[in-house]
């Protein structure tokens, strides 16, 4: 057992810090919450690509780095810390390069990853359907084979970065006699072919967080399925494994964590800081325990994955845990601000810029993503303890 | 990073699952309850000669030159039997303890009987008052010629009642942190031990000292400066305690499991209802965080690393989880987890009584603050 990190990963946590620290200096970018999933920053995008930090796992024969998870983690740690705009990479470099590295052919391989690795291939992700939330199996996109290509119909929403992507990760119905699992297949499709029209959806914040994508006979060349015909779902199930893992489940909002950290120590009330205030310290003090278990649970998926082996179970665990913890962390925020806290930014009152705010709205969301916390709790139970599957 | 026991803590995690079924069935445990010692001499003898009795300590002393972690292994198997013996109190409070602090004489004085198994030790810290902090301490040592003379009361002390010695804390100045630490012989005059009726029976106890003489020589660590000590063998006992806690929690998850799988209801296992499989997801959740950081704080103190932060969330978690899961564990159990005719109780009570050892979480919680950057 060994709970440290080798001498080589220290110094890489502290070459990406630098990095960063010299990118908020320049001021290139301000720090911001869920900025993994929102923030909009190609040249970001480009500069993490020039150091190498995209596709940080994958083999070196493809450009990649051939670094372990516990590298990537390391990364994406910093990366949440800062509240760094890497929205652009992120879906690519989490979860669609190892699936293409897994199912892909070579030519795919070839043609994806070094686009992906030179940070210009932003992905949004076709999964959830309006009728088809938790029940992935039931989507009702078609796509049927006709020549060389595959003619596509349906809708898809919740695309997260819809806004920006220039690719969509799709799951589409091919065999419409089979049992729902069995008639899914995977592709990835370049978003300016003909027929695909989006419009955006608006969150809770006021924010475009996703968009409803549309596809009215889009006819894609078959080279874009992704894997085997009809296996798409067995494929994105384990994909689903790597979307739900990281550290973005725990520390999407370290910005608001940190700015109430400081905003506690230098607020003072009856001459006294309110972190010297008994209930909100002891408060404080259990969400940083439950952050490090937090931290600890997700560090368990990634040695997982180190293992070779794809983490179910544990990546269900350390989502439901951290999503929690997210929840908690913008209560007891905007407990400790009361009413200002309600404000939004631009008067004078506002506290930070009213990230608060907005990741109290946002949070509402996150045990919703990726995987519903109900879902996450059946795989722990059936997957993990090997109780009866329900249908 | 790697979160894999060794080849030898497996095997030493296996020898110690099959020494535990095989001694410390739950008859053993009731009985244990019952027993005026609260625990089996025999039985002692035989840990002592595993060599689980001195396996920390360097084997010059007669120990097994083994680590923390190798310890957090053995405590991991008890606490899943709920093994009744003084055995944290010995080698963690107790041997650890002069080890680390104690004097060369001291070390050649008391490591080798208590790796043999012929001394077992306890800690005295807590008072009436139940404060945790050196203003708290009330129990005194006052100078007297070459002896101290202690007096005063100490609460929830382990296993006092079959101690051969106490470290017993106690003030010996007037300034707030002037603390002493002394090592105290039972049998001396004026010490009374009473055992308190706890709920799991764990043999926490009164000793009421009455002006007890001591030689000087029994001073374990500096005089007047031993709270900073003091606090160091608190958070070792508590990562201790907690290990001892994963083992309790493990076989509460797989005993509550089984049942789940095994009771029928509407001719279908409960464990198929989605509730109680929600419910069963979340003690899994809590045993694996509560695991990971009990092993992160066990591998630290293994490698001399500093850790009272760790320490600290490995306490308040386990605090925080302990009762979520037995709430869910009995609610799973029905009715029939709060008979004595089931095994849960014996966790459910071992369990509530290590929230309130050694430090408390209002110190941990302290100690988290200061780490995380509060003011």
């Amino acid at each position: 057992m060994d709970f440290s990190f080798s001498e080589s990963q220290k110094k890489f946590r502290q070459e990406v810090r630098s990095f960063l620290e010299h990118e908020i200096k320049e001021g290139l970018w301000e720090p911001r919450c869920d900025a993994w999933i929102q923030g909009y920053n190609p040249e970001f995008t480009k500069r993490v690509a020039q150091k190498g930090w995209i596709g940080l796992t994958w083999p070196r024969e493809y450009g990649g780095q051939g670094r372990n998870h516990i590298d990537r983690l390391i990364l994406t740690e910093e990366m949440l810390r800062y509240g760094a705009p890497a929205a652009c990479h992120w879906f690519p470099d989490r979860q669609i390069g190892s699936s293409i590295l897994k199912y892909g052919s070579e030519e795919q391989k070839r043609e994806f990853l070094p686009k992906i690795m030179r940070g210009e291939m932003y992905v949004g992700l076709g999964m959830s359907e309006t009728e088809t939330g938790s029940d992935l199996a039931s989507l009702r996109t078609r796509a049927v084979e006709q020549d060389d290509c595959f003619v596509i119909n349906g809708q898809k929403t919740w695309t997260s970065g819809g806004r920006f992507m220039n690719y969509v990760s799709l799951w589409a119905r091919t065999d419409t006699n089979a049992p729902k699992h069995r008639g899914i297949s995977e592709f990835i499709i370049p978003i300016d072919l003909p027929g695909i029209s989006r419009i955006p959806m608006i969150d809770i914040t006021g924010t475009e967080a996703w968009n409803d994508v549309f596809f009215d006979n889009v006819r894609v060349p078959k080279k874009y399925m992704i894997g085997e015909k009809n296996k798409g779902f067995y494929q994105v199930v384990e994909q689903l494994a790597y979307e739900r893992s990281g550290m973005e489940r725990l520390m999407g909002n370290y910005p608001l964590f940190d700015a109430l950290i400081k905003f506690v120590n230098e607020t003072k009330y009856n001459g006294k800081p309110l972190a010297q205030d008994a209930v909100i310290r002891h408060k404080l003090a259990e969400l940083q325990v439950e952050f490090e278990v937090g931290r600890l649970l997700i560090y368990k998926v990634f040695i997982t994955m180190d293992e070779g082996r794809v983490p179910t179970v544990e990546a269900a665990m350390a989502k439901a845990h951290a999503t929690a913890f997210e929840q908690r962390l913008a209560n007891i925020a905007m407990e400790i601000l009361g009413p200002y806290g309600l404000l939004w930014a631009g008067s004078k009152y506002t506290p930070f810029g009213s990230i608060a705010a907005r990741s109290y709205l946002a949070s509402k969301g996150y045990s919703l993503q990726a995987g519903s916390t109900e879902i996450l709790k059946n795989i722990i139970a059936t997957r993990g303890l090997g109780l009866p599957v329900n249908q | 990073m790697d979160l894999s026991l060794s080849e030898e803590q497996e095997m030493l995690k296996k020898a110690a699952r099959d020494f535990v079924s095989e001694k410390c069935p739950k008859s053993f445990v009731k009985q244990m309850e019952q027993d005026e010692k609260g625990y089996s001499p025999e039985l002692w003898e035989e840990m002592a000669s595993l060599g689980w009795l001195g396996l920390v300590f360097p084997e010059k002393y007669g120990g097994g030159g083994m680590s923390f972690l190798d310890l957090s292994v053995l405590l991991e198997e008890m606490g899943y039997a709920c093994l009744p013996a003084p055995f944290l109190a010995t080698v963690v409070l107790g041997g650890l303890s002069i080890m680390d602090i104690g004097s060369e004489e001291q070390k050649e004085q008391y490591q080798p009987k208590i790796a043999s198994g012929k001394l077992i030790l306890s800690l005295a810290l807590i008072e009436p008052a139940m404060e945790y902090g050196p203003g708290a301490i009330a129990v005194e040592a006052t100078r007297d010629g070459d002896s101290y003379v202690i007096s005063g009361t100490k609460l929830f002390v382990p296993y006092a009642n079959c101690c051969d010695c106490l470290l017993c804390v106690t003030r010996t100045s007037k300034q707030k942190e002037g603390i002493t630490i002394f090592i105290v012989d039972t049998k001396s005059s004026g010490i009374k031990c009473t055992v308190l009726n706890t709920m799991a029976h764990d043999k926490l106890c009164e000793v009421v000292f009455d002006h007890v003489r001591v030689p000087k020589e029994s001073i374990l660590g500096q005089l007047d400066q031993g709270w900073p000590e003091v606090q160091k063998i608190v958070e070792r006992g508590d990562a201790a305690k907690c290990c001892e806690l994963v083992g309790n929690f493990q076989w509460t998850l797989e005993d509550t499991i089984a049942y789940a799988k095994e009771r029928q209801q509407f001719g279908r296992p409960i464990g198929s209802f989605q509730a109680l499989q929600h419910y069963c997801a979340d003690i899994y959740t809590y045993v694996e965080g509560a695991k990971l950081s009990a092993y992160q704080a066990a591998w630290m103190l293994s490698e001399g690393l500093p850790c009272t932060k760790e320490i600290a969330v490995t306490k308040l978690w386990i605090s925080e989880v302990s009762s979520r899961i037995f709430n869910l564990a009995h609610q799973i159990h029905g009715a029939m987890g709060v008979t004595m005719e089931h095994d849960l109780h014996f966790y459910t009570t071992r369990a509530k009584s290590v929230e309130f050892s050694y430090g408390g979480d209002n110190y941990y919680r302290e100690a988290t603050a200061k780490a995380m950057g509060l003011a």
